[in-house]
């Protein structure tokens, strides 16, 4: 247990793997929430292919664990496209984004889902009866009322996300977990590298709750208490 | 006079429910009609189907000469020149309330973000409530909430206000500013269709009064003959049980 030595040998490691895990981790959940508000949009949709493409890619990440995603994205399609181009590669970095960000998608798709239908049907009349369209009452009245409250939710599946890039170790990215890995393998400090590599996902994650504290208020209706009733 | 609101065979069914078995009305210009009737007559589908909210099954609506019921016209615009008030206010808890009143007027490109602002005003000081313009709707009273949404609904200047219980969710100490508030509206000529409980109001506003009982117009006429002589039997048993 010489942490004095891990800080010395495996920090440097260790900060670099978790260069990787937060940049997989912010380009996912971007890209999640992207393909999630697409997703939710096709599912609420009238037309029903679309409402077939979300119902389909929502069953099949929901109904298949991560790990078996990110090898299907790593090695199985790959080795399909290679039938046809053989000089393709895929990174591990660019899989791993692929998985985390299909994963994360899915389940925003729901979330955002949950936040449209959870808006009372009323605040869609009162739009309507004053002349907007669908599309209008839908971006300036149901739209932000369901993304406030989708924030606690969503800030929940961006920890999932952000501890999720420890499977990606797995397909060989050098994420932190994976880092560690290596450098215990060498050195048998279990207890110091381990306690480390907790600590800064504390660390990255309370910075992200932190953040989604702020948005909530700032998301809040009230005007700073001087017209609050008593 | 001309004719602002008029159904022809209205009727509309929710599934196997047939809540509105065929309503032929019209009303005209600056008429203040209230419709009255025990819950599930259908009025307040009657309402909603004038603008709309609920499409109907058959029959025809026709306001200020558009078929609402034909697919080509514009519901939206034709939704313009109708305001509506709802029993539970729908104010947008997001948005203050002077940009609850400013939102349609700005979104449909009508006025510009400061001229909008103005009028906004304007219609708060109408209905009592000018000092609440930076509030949110969450702190409000619930007759403040109503005076708000009719100011909102005001704000397209429509020609035809449509009130489905107005009063009904409101404490009973704030009836009064929302149906003072109605009457001022009732006064400035304003077209009203008015479905409500309140029986004063109901006699002292309504140019007519209409009661609805399972899905039909059973009995219409000036509030004196409807409320205070009715010839119907189902009339006077509505009646009985509510004056």
């Amino acid at each position: 247990m010489d942490f004095g030595r891990v800080f010395k040998e495996a920090l440097p490691i260790l900060l670099n793997g978790l260069g990787v895990t937060v940049g997989i981790a912010l380009i996912s959940i971007f890209a999640g929430m992207i393909l999630g508000l697409i997703s939710c949009l096709f599912g609420m949709s009238k037309v029903k292919v679309l409402k077939g493409i979300s119902a389909v890619y929502i069953w099949i990440i929901r109904g298949t664990p991560m790990i078996v995603q990110a090898f299907l994205v790593f090695f199985a399609i790959p080795q399909l496209i290679q039938l046809i181009n053989p000089s393709f590669r895929l990174e591990a970095f660019t899989a791993g984004c692929i998985t985390l960000s299909l994963n994360a998608g899915a389940y925003m798709s729901e979330i955002f889902r949950a936040g449209i239908q959870a808006i009372d049907k009323g605040q869609m009349e009162a739009a309507r009866s004053l002349g907007l369209s669908k599309g209008q009452a839908m971006r300036k009245i149901i739209l932000p009322q369901a993304f406030k409250i989708s924030i606690p939710p969503m800030v929940n599946q961006f920890i999932i996300t952000v501890k999720d890039t420890s499977i990606l170790s797995v397909i060989g990215l050098a994420e932190i977990v994976n880092r560690a890995k290596q450098y215990v393998g060498k050195t048998y400090q279990f207890f110091a590298t381990y306690i480390l590599v907790a600590v800064f996902y504390l660390i990255v994650i309370s910075v992200l709750m932190v953040i989604s504290k702020f948005v909530e208020k700032k998301f809040s209706y009230e005007s700073q208490g001087k017209n609050r009733r008593a | 006079m001309k004719v602002k609101v008029k159904t022809e065979g209205l009727e509309k069914s929710f599934g196997d429910n047939h809540v509105l078995k065929g309503i032929d009305i019209e009303i005209t210009e600056g008429e203040v009609v209230c419709v009255i009737g025990p819950s599930g007559s259908g009025k307040s589908t009657f309402l909603r189907c004038l603008n709309k909210l609920e499409e109907a099954s058959a029959g025809k609506i026709i306001i200020d000469d558009y078929d609402i019921t034909d697919k080509k016209t514009n519901i939206n615009k034709v939704r313009e020149n109708i305001g509506m008030v709802f029993q539970h206010f729908n104010l947008f808890p997001h948005k203050t309330v002077r940009e609850n009143v400013m939102l349609a007027p700005v979104t449909l490109k009508k006025a510009t973000k400061a001229q909008a602002a103005q009028r906004a005003d304007e219609l708060l000081k109408r209905v009592g409530i000018l000092d609440k313009g930076d509030a949110y709707p969450d702190e409000l009273s619930g007759g403040q909430k109503q005076r708000v949404a009719i100011a909102r609904s005001l704000a397209m200047n429509p020609d035809i206000m449509l009130f489905d219980e107005p009063t009904s969710a409101l404490d009973p100490e704030m009836v009064g500013e929302v149906l003072d508030t109605m009457k001022e509206l009732a006064a400035q000529g304003m077209t009203m269709i008015v479905v409500t409980h309140e029986m004063g109001f109901a006699r002292e506003v309504s140019d007519r009064v209409v009661f609805m009982d399972g899905g039909y117009i059973i009995e219409e006429g000036t509030p004196d003959a409807i409320i205070n002589h009715p010839q119907e039997a189902r009339t006077q048993d509505f009646l009985s049980k509510v004056l």
